[in-house]
């Protein structure tokens, strides 16, 4: 790579905001046929480093060039034009149009009239497609693909440019294992054809197995860049949070409590189906499985939010009906929900009102809130779940997504529940305040809660979890401890394998 | 950067557009007809506006909670039309608790529509407009409504009288803004509507029962419907089956104008009152320099659009983005 002329380099980059020095002076570059990893907390100025680099955000100083020649990016389109292609996290299709009309969106071309030319279209996407080796035709509606193949379409929209750098924006946020594989066959070949990619990314295992340097940004500025063959992840998050992290497996070193909740071959028509299952107090109990397998839609079950078609709730030994979240809370089963921004805040008011939302109709003065105790309760729960806001009229939206969840954790543990579950803790949270999360979860077992965890992703159960229901397909087909867990046996528990490496089970 | 350039306007403009252009029509106004700030036309302004911004404090709950309200212009109409009617036929100490609460079960009803059915408000309330314009004129059989006897009842003291030496409309007016703007402050319902309107799925995971939330904002809706209804009535003793028509539109541009966002979650009491004030300053302006009151119907429109725009730049920052 030395002696070659980097497709894409950011010299000294300077963006400010009223009040906060987002980027202060980043350089970092990418080579031709070169896998660049950018990582870096929440707030670290990845973000507006990509919006410089797309010109969304003009720099307040430094420079960027393309194959060493400055070049001002005056708006997104140019980016592209200029070869610097953008595959984000949120995906901008047009669900309604076919998969060939997505790609060329904009730039369909043409016969006389103004004619759509759909035979070359369809044609040109072809040739597209093939290179991505995808199972969908260009006349395919994009509304019908899964998320995954809505992301092939994202890509193949930035082969149609002359790309000299690809931006990958968390790629794999909402992929399975699989799709996953696909995805980096597809970036090893863009690599091959010699396109510069940097790969934005929280997940360690996928930074080390896909790329070959690594930079790391921290507060705005550039903490250094590595290769990845002679790096670690323990050094990597060293450098994006200045500490060591602890991953290490986590079970009670305290006594068990009664049986909290108890599950009776419980089944909700084929979402999931005769499923059985307990948590003592002081226990963590992971959910572990894909999407789809039924984890989410069993705590919605427990939340209020689905009627079993069959089966038994029992908490306390009480065999229980719970028809609404409002029946839920008042039985003391809390709900930290998966989509955090959609189901668990309220992103346009403030903490503390976030965070004593359930609980308002209690916290009472005469007729009036009792705005003291409100803010008696943030106080509390803002010192002991260590969040960092300026104070408690910050509105929500305006916090990291690690103190977002913390104000929703927060929200429920003011109301000292029987049984928390937590759904997908730490998507889309940085690796500092992931760890927070994990060892705030532990706590809570100390202090005597049930908590049931569920999750995607193996390492965090496994570091959380005392004990481990693995679900596949709406159904729980092994528990473990965590003494007989291994990563082999959980893998294929959630994959429908059974433990010998045998025949499929369904 | 010492200079202003093109952006800094903008931006400065997108988020205190709608102050600006009130100072600009109000310097205007008066430049063009002094007796703009004339005590008694200030007084005159506040006395007209009373009975809309009655209703406009109902439909800033209505619009907080994420919904519309376009039913309220020919809501009024029924509560003035069978209000006047049962005066002549129950006496005015039961014809008025009547009228409430035939007004309160058409608001039940929107409610449970577009509470516990979940059906989109906007469609409802533009068919309850419709629908109740019908209602009305059944009731009526289409004729116009008086009171007989316009000196022998003491109902004309709502419309008419003054306490403490402040007529009365306006004293009902700041009553009733008093009384909701704390309850949508302080109380837990109040707090509860914002929820619902900021994020209605956010709002179910804490456990409020959002269907309750939607269907008492449309009761306050319609209890201030009545109490205008009632305004009116008693200030003109008589009434066409049409009096409300077209106040919908105006009572939405005061709430707009106000910073309520159409979107839900964010407004309050005491902006809807300043909008009500700037809307009606503005239509009196419009008057006093000369201009016909149906350019009023164009002038509201406008004010709409312009406060709609100014709502979403104010959010970016800038007067128009490529992306939306």
């Amino acid at each position: 790579m030395t002696g070659q002329t980097p497709a894409l380099r950011l010299e000294g980059i300077v963006k400010t905001f009223p009040g906060v020095r987002a980027l202060d002076g980043v350089s970092f570059s990418v080579m031709p046929g070169e896998v660049h990893a950018l990582m870096g907390e929440n707030g670290a100025g990845k973000s507006t480093l990509m919006k410089v680099l797309g010109g969304i955000y003009q720099p307040d100083a430094g420079q960027i060039l393309i194959e060493e020649a400055p070049t001002v990016m005056a708006s997104p389109l140019e980016a592209k034009a200029k070869g610097v292609v953008f595959i984000h996290q949120e995906l901008s299709l047009a669900d309604e149009l076919s998969v060939a009309e997505n790609v060329y969106l904009g730039e369909l071309p043409r016969k006389s009239f103004g004619r759509v030319d759909w035979d070359r279209l369809y044609a040109d996407t072809e040739r597209i497609l093939d290179r991505l080796k995808v199972g969908f035709t260009p006349q395919t509606l994009v509304g019908d693909l899964s998320i995954a193949n809505k992301q092939m379409v994202e890509i193949a929209r930035a082969l149609t440019v002359d790309a000299k750098a690809v931006i990958f924006d968390e790629p794999t946020a909402s992929l399975t294992d699989a799709e996953k594989d696909v995805l980096f066959e597809v970036i090893a070949d863009l690599k091959a054809r010699n396109v510069g990619i940097i790969y934005i990314s929280h997940r360690m295992e996928e930074i080390f197995r896909i790329t070959d340097r690594v930079s790391v940004l921290r507060d705005g500025q550039h903490t250094g860049t590595a290769i990845t063959a002679d790096t670690n992840e323990e050094a990597v998050t060293q450098m994006m949070i200045g500490r060591k992290l602890d991953l290490s497996r986590n079970v009670a070193h305290h006594e068990l409590g009664d049986v909290a909740l108890e599950v009776r071959n419980l089944s909700c028509g084929h979402l999931y189906k005769d499923v059985s299952f307990k948590i003592r107090r002081g226990e963590v109990v992971g959910f572990y499985g894909l999407v789809g397998a039924g984890r989410t839609e069993i705590a919605e079950t427990l939340f209020g939010l689905r009627d079993p078609s069959a089966g038994q709730i029992l908490l306390d030994g009480q065999a229980l009906r719970i028809t609404s979240p409002t029946d839920a809370i008042e039985r003391g089963i809390s709900l930290v929900p998966e989509d955090r921004k959609g189901q668990g805040l309220v992103l346009g008011m403030n903490c503390r009102d976030n965070m004593t939302l359930p609980q308002v109709d209690d916290l009472k003065a005469g007729p009036f809130v009792a705005e003291g105790a409100e803010v008696a309760i943030f106080d509390q729960y803002r010192d002991r779940l260590d969040i960092r806001t300026p104070g408690w009229k910050q509105l929500v939206g305006n916090l990291s997504g690690g103190n977002q969840q913390k104000i929703v954790i927060g929200k429920w543990l003011s109301m000292h529940p029987n049984v928390l579950i937590v759904d997908e803790p730490t998507r889309g949270i940085d690796v500092g305040s992931k760890s927070e999360i994990h060892n705030l979860i532990r706590d809570l077992a100390a202090q005597g809660y049930a908590v049931i965890v569920i999750s995607s992703e193996m390492p965090e159960v496994l570091h959380v979890a005392d004990r481990i229901y693995a679900l596949f397909q709406g159904r729980i087909t092994r528990e473990f401890t965590s003494e007989d867990v291994t990563e082999d046996s959980l893998v294929r528990a959630i994959s429908g394998l059974a433990d010998n490496g045998g025949a499929q089970v369904a | 950067m010492a200079q202003l350039t093109k952006s800094d306007i903008g931006g400065f403009l997108a988020r205190q557009g709608i102050l600006v252009a009130f100072a600009v029509f109000i310097i205007g106004f008066t430049l063009a007809n002094p007796r703009f700030l004339d005590p008694d036309n200030i007084m005159g302004v506040i006395r007209s506006s009373a009975i809309l911004g009655v209703m406009a404090l109902g439909v800033t709950f209505v619009v907080i909670s994420g919904n519309l309200d376009l039913s309220v212009g020919s809501m009024m109409s029924f509560s003035t039309i069978v209000v006047l009617d049962l005066h002549d036929k129950l006496g005015p100490t039961l014809a008025i608790p009547a009228m409430f609460a035939m007004t309160l079960c058409l608001g039940a009803l929107i409610g449970f529509l577009v509470g516990y059915l979940k059906l989109n408000s906007l469609i409802v309330t533009l068919g309850m407009l419709s629908a109740i314009h019908g209602l009305t004129l059944t009731y009526s059989g289409g004729k116009n409504m008086d009171i007989a006897d316009k000196e022998g009842t003491w109902f004309s003291v709502f419309g008419q009288g003054d306490a403490l030496g402040i007529p009365v409309p306006i004293l009902l007016f700041v009553l009733l803004a008093a009384f909701l703007g704390i309850v949508l402050a302080k109380t837990p319902f109040g707090r509860k509507v914002y929820a619902v309107g900021g994020n209605g799925v956010a709002a179910t995971f804490s456990g409020i029962r959002r269907a309750r939330v939607v269907f008492t904002c449309y009761l306050a809706s319609a209890f201030c419907v009545a109490t205008a209804g009632l305004l009116q009535a008693s200030r003109s003793m008589g009434s066409q089956n049409t009096v409300g028509q077209g106040l919908e539109l105006e009572v939405l541009a005061a709430v707009i104008l106000g910073g309520a966002s159409l979107l839900g979650g964010s407004g309050t009491i005491f902006k809807t009152v300043i909008g009500v004030l700037m809307l009606g300053f503005i239509q009196n302006g419009l008057l006093l320099v000369g201009l016909q009151f149906y350019v009023q119907y164009v002038v509201t429109w406008v004010i709409i659009i312009l406060a709609v725009w100014l709502d979403i730049a104010a959010k970016r920052g800038t007067l128009w983005s490529p992306i939306a």
